[in-house]
């Protein structure tokens, strides 16, 4: 009976209109990628920038095509993915327990202000030589740096969403004598958890950059190693192909981290406003 | 407890805490004995022998000269080519997926591409890496911002009759303000961590160098020393942000208050 409608309906209508501009949207996203390949091919190809330093956009992904069938690429975008999954597991075991207690109580969050304003905009870049230096290329110092750096915005997200609870919902349950505990579970966590998702968010770009950072600058193994070695022996198609790779490793997993953000936030009230 | 009895011990426990971790540490640090882990004390003197201030011209100063400039052009160009995108539809639609690409990129995957494309290993390659990574915050947000914008207030600007530019001017760009600052924020905090990681990467100057060498000789002092330096830039361009930030928007507030009230 769908189609019956159509034409005399206003909804239908307008059905329609968002279906083509729908069409309309995924048309001029197609259209800037194949663009912009398009103008990658032609700066290298014709020598604005010369081939050597810029491999043709074709060049790149045949290279890329051939990394991907071998084992070496995949085992390597394994290992960093690896890094990346431990060093935000790390940083969440640790950042949204401490959270808790942080936001729950003033006493500790004075206590710890200024250490963790200290520490906080210390970037993790700076502790890769002394990790280098202990831990080594081990899958520990790896892990290490991603969790250090998404240590600090998980943290910080998770203290200000234990704050942010509404104190009425919290004297309501204090009055119908629900316990310290059970407080916590049913009224603090899940009026924090949109300010932890955007901390997994933020968390998991960091964790992977960091993952990625090790790799590079340390040896570990792993899409970083790689890119690294590349540009040693300098085998630049296979450098541009990793960096490519890294890209693309980068923007599935902020997709999916976007993704898990909102499924995490569908039944709270600030995804209303933003679907609406 | 009385309510200033309250005040007071945390008080006393903020100052307390941080001491007490400083303490600990220089106990562990002593009785370890470690060249690797210098205790606190032995920093803070190579620290001062560092960078107050026979080195402070020699790596900091560029260091920070990078920062800045790398920082100054992200700012400029986030909200040159933010605006424009917030404003309309079909341009985001075009630039997007470029933008989510790069945005979600690694950046120290691009730091040999940087070097190669530039045929550069000095401020030339710095500079662009920290201006080009530092871009995405500042530029993300200046979108959101104008994006969030009332078009009631857009509308009556242009039923005044005040041209584009008038417009972008007069009511875009205060409106905008807020959160292209909050974006400004987060880029600088990436500029101190690009800066090291391009400087760590190839170079011949900077904070990130003093870190590259001291790695190499096995050198623990000048390596805490400037891993301490970097702590300490972090948190005073934060708070010289913070500064700023009010200064910048304390017209904001101010507007914000009375046509609230």
């Amino acid at each position: 009976m769908r189609n019956a409608c159509c034409g005399s309906n206003l909804r239908c209508c307008i059905h329609r209109r968002v279906r083509l501009r729908r069409i309309t949207d995924v048309l001029i996203f197609v259209l800037s990628i194949v663009a912009a390949l398009a103008f990658w091919e032609a700066i290298s190809r014709t020598g604005v920038i010369s081939e050597k330093d810029l491999p043709a956009m074709s060049t790149t992904f045949s290279e890329l095509w051939d990394l991907m069938q071998t084992g070496t690429f995949w085992h390597a975008l394994l290992q960093t993915a690896r890094g990346w999954a431990l060093g935000l597991g790390v940083a969440a075991a640790l950042a949204i327990p401490i959270g808790i207690v942080l936001g729950s109580s003033d006493f500790a969050a004075r206590a710890f202000r200024v250490p963790i304003e200290f520490l906080r905009p210390i970037p993790s870049a700076a502790l890769i030589p002394v990790l280098f230096l202990t831990l080594g290329t081990t899958l520990q110092s790896e892990i290490f740096l991603a969790a250090f750096g998404a240590f600090w915005p998980l943290l910080i997200q998770t203290i200000y969403g234990v704050r942010d609870v509404d104190p009425v919902a919290l004297d309501t349950a204090r009055s119908f004598g629900v316990s310290t505990f059970e407080g916590l579970y049913r009224i603090k966590l899940p009026s924090a958890v949109p300010y932890i998702a955007t901390g997994m968010r933020i968390s998991s770009g960091v964790a992977l950059i960091l993952a990625f950072t090790a790799e590079l600058f340390m040896g570990n193994p792993g899409l970083g190693q790689k890119v690294n070695v590349a540009q040693a022996f300098g085998l630049e198609n296979q450098l541009y192909a990793y960096a490519l790779a890294t890209g693309f490793l980068g923007l599935a997993i902020h997709v999916v981290s976007t993704a898990a953000e909102r499924r995490a936030l569908r039944w709270h009230p600030s995804q209303r406003a933003v679907t609406a | 407890m009385s309510r200033r009895g309250d005040q007071a011990v945390k008080l006393a426990a903020e100052i307390a805490v941080p001491i007490a971790i400083v303490a600990a540490w220089q106990l562990w640090a002593v009785n370890r004995d470690d060249p690797k882990f210098p205790p606190p004390s032995t920093i803070l003197a190579k620290f001062q022998d560092m960078w107050l201030f026979s080195e402070f011209g020699t790596h900091v100063v560029p260091s920070l000269e990078r920062i800045a400039i790398g920082f100054g052009i992200a700012v400029l160009a986030g909200i040159v080519i933010g605006i424009p995108l917030g404003l309309s539809r079909p341009a985001r639609l075009w630039t997007m997926p470029h933008i989510e690409y790069w945005r979600a990129m690694p950046p120290p995957a691009l730091l040999p591409i940087s070097i190669i494309l530039l045929h550069s290993i000095g401020n030339l390659q710095k500079v662009s890496f920290i201006a080009f990574f530092c871009l995405f915050p500042v530029l993300l947000n200046t979108i959101d911002g104008v994006r969030g914008i009332d078009p009631t207030f857009l509308e009556t600007a242009r039923s005044y009759g005040l041209g584009r530019l008038e417009r972008i001017r007069r009511v875009v760009l205060p409106a905008a303000f807020p959160q292209i600052v909050a974006g400004m924020r987060n880029s600088l905090s990436l500029a101190v961590i690009m800066m090291v990681l391009s400087e760590y990467f190839s170079s011949t100057s900077g904070v990130g160098y003093v870190l590259l060498i001291s790695k190499n000789t096995f050198d623990f002092g000048p390596m805490w020393a400037a891993i301490l330096l970097i702590g300490v830039l972090g948190y005073l361009l934060n708070a010289l942000f913070s500064i700023v930030e009010r200064e910048l928007l304390a017209w904001h507030r101010g507007w914000r208050a009375v046509s609230g009230g």
